[in-house]
């Protein structure tokens, strides 16, 4: 139902208004349950409500980055207002069982969230059968314009208005809507097409092959095959460390991210990857590929010509490579 | 993260990389869990460092710095070379993102490291960092 969709600013403020107003809007209980792999606006959110006097509980994941479903059931208390778990994890592509811990939160009277900025259009997501009480997703993700996202809140589910001020948004969300933005992201959920998650599940996997045919001492991080986004690919290359590896493809026109510490203004490595049980060292050699549906096999011919190079010259000039072959 | 066209170069186009055959001194310091490890080779003669070699599992700064300091060295004698600090790599390599001091100040203990083997013979060193100065809680955090 159309009041059931509240538009926001974008990914974060939706998780903010979710995570946040679902906290205070039900007092009576005090307890949160998230997972250690969440994107920061979902982790730093849970952390602000801990300073307001909240408990909360950060499950881990299994290698892949998965979690498991009965390790939400486990940490379920009768305190607990509501389980926040990603659909789909931005770094590594895993792909959550939502449906198995919505179905956990109905049958224990827990509202259930889930952060979707990553497979909306990509992985089928269905709020009545996944018994979805919050869902958030945003429009940058699926080529719409930047700074407008959503949060759909099923009906019923008891929640107020995080910020104050006006009645918009069925006086859940205060302030003059972006309109412009709100039609580009309807616009662009129209474009969407399910031929583009068979084409990028492609590009990904011929991507993989490649990787792992050309170049040695690699690791895949994230789940395989199905459980996976269509649009991730996510490698550490040992010996070396991220950032080198992002810079020198970036002057050959090819943008990557790394979970590597030194390219954050932290300083520390990827929290989903060290929480997936990578040793730091491996967790700095990463890089994560994300495609979209503009990216041809072409460029991933190119990307292979110009990666294999640059792996062997940072690694030669590596004092960790050459310890670890020896 | 902004870097200074002199570290891009230093990165991309690194002087001095690789090991010596047989060297007169070998410094290694850092930490793999912190993300860096230095090791600097000399060959000394007549108390002048001849050649210099490095090897760094590092990120673009730790890279620049390290082929930075190796150019600073080479051919100065062991005295020359110990009072470089991390001052003057930072400054010839027109500034470092100031998250990434202490790469240069890792190229500064480097140095030192071999030199230091190179004096008293005795073993290898190692230093193997507990946390270098930079503000990553990895190690703390276990
Ligand atoms: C999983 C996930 N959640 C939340 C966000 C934040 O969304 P936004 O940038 O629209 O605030 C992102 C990325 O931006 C994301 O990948």
């Amino acid at each position: 139902m159309p009041e059931e969709i509240i538009f926001t600013s974008g990914g974060t403020e939706s998780n903010n208004f979710a995570i946040k107003s679902t906290a205070f809007s039900n007092r009576e209980k005090n307890h949160i349950i998230t997972s250690k792999v969440e994107h920061d606006c979902v982790l730093n959110s849970c952390r602000w409500l801990e300073s307001q006097g909240f408990k909360v509980t950060y499950v881990g994941v299994d290698e892949f980055g998965a979690v498991n479903p009965l390790d939400v059931k486990k940490a379920i208390t009768k305190k607990t207002c509501l389980v926040t778990i990603m659909h789909a994890n931005n770094e590594v592509g895993t792909i959550n069982n939502i449906s198995e811990i919505g179905k956990i939160c109905k049958e224990n009277g827990v509202y259930f969230h889930s952060d979707a900025c990553q497979s909306y259009t990509k992985v089928p997501i269905d709020i009545k059968e996944m018994n979805i009480n919050l869902l958030t997703i945003n429009s940058h993700k699926i080529h719409g314009p930047k700074g407008v996202g959503a949060l759909f809140i099923k009906k019923g589910t008891k929640i107020k208005a995080w910020q104050s001020g006006g009645s918009h948004e069925f006086n859940l969300r205060a302030g003059t809507e972006n309109v412009s933005g709100i039609i580009g992201f309807a616009k662009a959920v129209q474009i969407s097409n399910k031929k583009n998650v068979e084409y990028l599940t492609k590009l990904r996997d011929y991507t993989i092959k490649k990787i792992q045919e050309n170049i040695n001492d690699i690791k895949l991080n994230g789940a395989i095959g199905s459980d996976r986004l269509c649009n991730n690919v996510n490698f550490s290359f040992k010996g070396i460390e991220g950032e080198g590896i992002l810079l020198m493809l970036s002057e050959k026109r090819i943008m990557v991210s790394t979970g590597s510490a030194c390219s954050s203004t932290s300083l520390e490595a990827s929290h989903v990857l060290l929480a997936m049980g990578l040793k730091h060292e491996i967790a700095h050699g990463s890089i994560r590929f994300s495609f979209s549906k503009y990216n041809t096999i072409k460029e991933i011919d190119y990307l292979i010509k110009v990666l294999k190079p640059i792996i062997a010259k940072l690694r030669a000039m590596s004092p960790l490579y050459s310890s670890d072959k020896k | 993260m902004m870097y200074s066209k002199k570290v891009i170069e230093n990165f991309t186009h690194p002087m001095n990389v690789g090991e010596l055959k047989n060297p007169d001194g070998v410094g290694k310091v850092g930490n793999p869990v912190c993300g860096d490890v230095m090791e600097i080779h000399i060959k000394v003669e007549n108390n002048r460092i001849k050649d210099i070699k490095f090897k760094t599992f590092g990120c673009a700064s730790a890279i620049a710095t390290s082929s930075m300091i190796t150019q600073l060295a080479k051919g100065k004698t062991l005295d020359e070379a110990r009072k470089i600090t991390k001052a003057d790599v930072a400054k010839e390599l027109e500034g470092l993102p100031k998250l990434k001091m202490h790469c240069s100040n890792l190229a500064e203990e480097a140095l030192n490291a071999a030199i230091d083997n190179y004096e008293n013979k005795s073993k290898q060193s190692f230093v193997r960092h507990e946390c270098h100065g930079c503000n990553k809680k990895c190690e703390k955090r276990k």
